[in-house]
């Protein structure tokens, strides 16, 4: 039998790791050449990767940002590059730029849409992220009437009016809700808010604006465009659909036989129904239905159906997020005695909530870009812009700078919420899995 | 490897002097039915607890005893008959039922912990939404009950990080903060480890002897001898027998008790 037994009698140092195992190489080894059908695949992904910017790069290097036709952009180029060369015509955006971004707003007002976008981004900041002052909440409660005032200008009395419905609306709950009872106050504080708004809210602003103090001259919608206009209707459907979405989910699984059939039947009706269809309704026949006179706004009619087609598939993307729950959850938080709203907020809709992430973000991408059918309707938004341009006798024939240019900002916006769909994931993950 | 010995009732230390029955009523069942659909889950239920019972329920799978005390804080609806805990009856109507929820607490086999909240807001969500009570007393409370089931140290981490006998141990600590009258426990040990139902089995001594009402479906006949003043075995819906554990596993009466225990304690 062999010698079994061992004693080391110098303990080895530790050496450095042998250049193939560690750092870029190892990485490249592992990743792009492990076998010879992937290193073939490098070589020929890579050959690829180089010919396209070879070719795309002059494009770039050979564009021109000062001219005022396609005409004279291609003289200069052939002027300095030689004859056939080819490269962008960039003055188109130079010279376009401001309307892509702010339609036919009168330029001297340019301000006021750029300031609501600022404005926007700090009303967004303590929703976005909870480490803000939780005080900060008050500015972005407030956004939305300080926004509707900046942009379509005349008396700040009238966003204060629509405001003052919500006082009237918790008025009118205290008072009945000490005597009748929660769904009694409910149902009165909504009549309220209602009749506020239709019938009264009108008179006391105007009332209010005649001395005209606090007052911004007016600018129609047909006068909005461009990413102003992309960014108005998605950003508020955006912020109704997500509420009005978990709504919809709650009420689609609901144990009530009319609110759960008028649910689904909501749901399934708008998800059937093309949306270039509601913005048709919208834009041509709701007027047919509406008494004669009244000017129900284009925009507004828009960012209803906007809102309404996006709110059915957040339903659905909710549902899916609540389905996914453990029975268990809902009976830990029945047993605790939570009442039904208490228990879906505090405990399944955080979690829910959470599961769905990716498809809510999904949903909001995809709403921001269906913006861009509001073309359909003649309204000037970034695609509808770039038609209005190419029909221009100077720009006629440029396509890729154009639609390049829109490509790009949606991509930015798409990005960061895509970005922060992530971070939110992260940082939401708490189950350690 | 050899199976998993089941918790003898010697090695619980029990203190037979604290575990006392009032002559109070906590929980009152008359005639209490129940279906799923045509599947008639119990039938004809009649149960009195009063306050400080310790009440083992025990059974096979499917015979309803986990519908029973399911029916106590109405996570089931039953169809027929009455239920009366702690003097409210339980009906349709909401503020009853949130009324006897906050006042009976209950423990799940898989724990069912929010998994989004951390150990201490697990702990004080009910007592502040439901309770209103002032978000530091109710830290302090569930610090109490926390340090009760010897896992203070815990408080700040989630729900994913404990095993399942420290998560078992806060979800009871999580019902306690809610100062029950009456506990329910749904097969508490059901989904552990053999090494950690000792310690959840513990705690609710510990519970037993300060005098909590408490009805447990389980299968640790251990812990049914140290500590229940009555157990009760089901089968298909029915209370087939009850009685004082000591009658009940030594001189069984129905066929199918004797059955179902030769079949539990094996051998």
């Amino acid at each position: 039998m062999a010698d079994l037994t061992f004693v080391r009698t110098q303990m080895l140092p530790p050496q450095e790791a042998p250049g193939a195992a560690v750092g870029a190489v190892r990485w490249m080894r592992e990743n792009l050449f492990d076998s010879w059908l992937n290193s073939v695949l490098t070589l020929v992904s890579g050959f690829a990767v180089v010919w396209i910017v070879v070719h795309i790069y002059p494009w770039f290097a050979q564009s021109v940002w000062n001219a005022s036709s396609l005409q004279e952009c291609r003289a200069i180029i052939q002027e300095r590059f030689g004859e056939g060369a080819h490269g962008a015509c960039f003055a188109v955006l130079r010279e376009r730029w401001q309307q892509y971004l702010f339609g036919f707003y009168p330029a001297d007002l340019y301000w006021r849409p750029t300031l609501a976008f600022f404005l926007m981004l700090a009303a967004l900041a303590p929703v976005l992220f909870s480490g803000l002052p939780r005080r900060m909440l008050w500015f972005s409660a407030a956004y939305p009437g300080l926004a509707y005032w900046l942009l379509w200008g005349g008396s700040i009395f009238t966003p204060i009016a629509i405001y003052a419905g919500f006082v009237v609306a918790v008025l009118a709950h205290r008072a009945v809700a000490g005597r009748w009872g929660g769904l009694a106050a409910m149902i009165v504080a909504v009549a309220a808010l209602l009749i506020w708004w239709f019938y009264l809210a009108g008179p006391v602003a105007r009332t209010l604006a005649a001395p005209g103090f606090f007052s911004l001259r007016p600018v129609q919608s047909n006068q909005f465009g461009g990413f102003t206009l992309s960014l108005v209707i998605g950003v508020t459907g955006i912020a109704f659909s997500l509420p009005l979405g978990i709504l919809l989910a709650l009420g689609r699984r609901s144990d009530m036989f009319f609110v759960k059939t008028i649910c689904v039947g909501f749901i399934e009706f708008i998800r059937g129904v093309p949306l270039i269809t509601l913005l048709l309704v919208a834009s041509f026949l709701l007027n047919i239905f509406l008494p004669p006179g009244t000017n129900f706004d284009i925009i507004l009619r828009v960012i209803i159906m906007v809102t309404l087609f996006a709110s059915a598939y957040m339903a659905e993307t909710i549902r899916g997020g609540l389905a996914a729950l453990p029975r268990g959850q809902y009976e830990a938080a029945d047993a605790l005695g939570l009442d039904y709203w208490k228990s879906m907020r505090l405990i399944i809709m955080p979690q829910a909530l959470k599961i769905s992430i990716p498809g809510i973000v999904n949903n909001f991408i995809g709403l921001f870009k269906d913006t861009t059918l509001v073309a359909i309707i003649a309204l000037l938004d970034p695609l509808g812009l770039t038609t209005a341009i190419r029909a221009d006798s100077n720009w006629n024939g440029i396509i890729w700078e154009l639609y390049g240019f829109v490509a790009l900002i949606f991509f930015l916006f798409c990005y960061s919420m895509s970005q922060y769909s992530q971070y939110l994931e992260r940082k939401l993950a708490t189950d350690h899995r | 490897m050899s199976e998993p010995q089941p918790i003898d009732a010697a090695d619980l230390e029990v203190h037979p002097e604290k575990l006392k029955v009032t002559d109070q009523l906590a929980i009152e069942i008359v005639g209490m039915n129940k279906w799923y659909g045509q599947f008639h889950v119990l039938r004809d239920i009649d149960l009195t607890v009063y306050k400080g019972e310790r009440i083992v329920v025990c059974g096979p799978s499917g015979s309803g005893k986990s519908t029973l005390i399911r029916c106590i804080n109405r996570l089931e609806e039953h169809q027929k008959g009455k239920i009366v805990v702690d003097g409210v009856e339980l009906t349709s109507d909401l503020k009853n039922i949130d009324k006897v929820r906050s006042e009976v607490g209950m423990v799940f086999q898989h724990f069912n912990l929010f998994p989004h909240l951390t150990i201490l807001e697990n702990c004080t969500l009910a007592p502040i939404w439901v309770r209103k009570t002032p978000k530091k007393e109710a830290e302090e409370v569930a610090m109490h009950f926390l340090r009760k089931v010897k896992i203070p140290e815990q408080a700040a981490k989630y729900p994913g990080q404990l095993s399942g006998g420290q998560q078992q141990r806060v979800a009871i600590a999580r019902s306690l903060c809610m100062k029950p009258k009456i506990m329910l426990f749904d097969e508490p040990t059901s989904a552990l480890d053999p090494e950690m139902i000792k310690e959840v089995l513990d705690t609710m001594i510990q519970l037993a002897e300060e005098g909590m009402t408490m009805i447990c479906v389980t299968h640790e006949m251990g812990f049914a001898q140290a500590v229940a003043n009555r157990v009760i075995f089901m089968d298909q819906g029915q209370i087939v027998e009850q009685n004082a554990p000591k009658e009940f596993f030594n001189n069984p009466q129905s066929e199918r008790t004797k059955l179902f225990l030769s079949q539990i304690l094996g051998h």
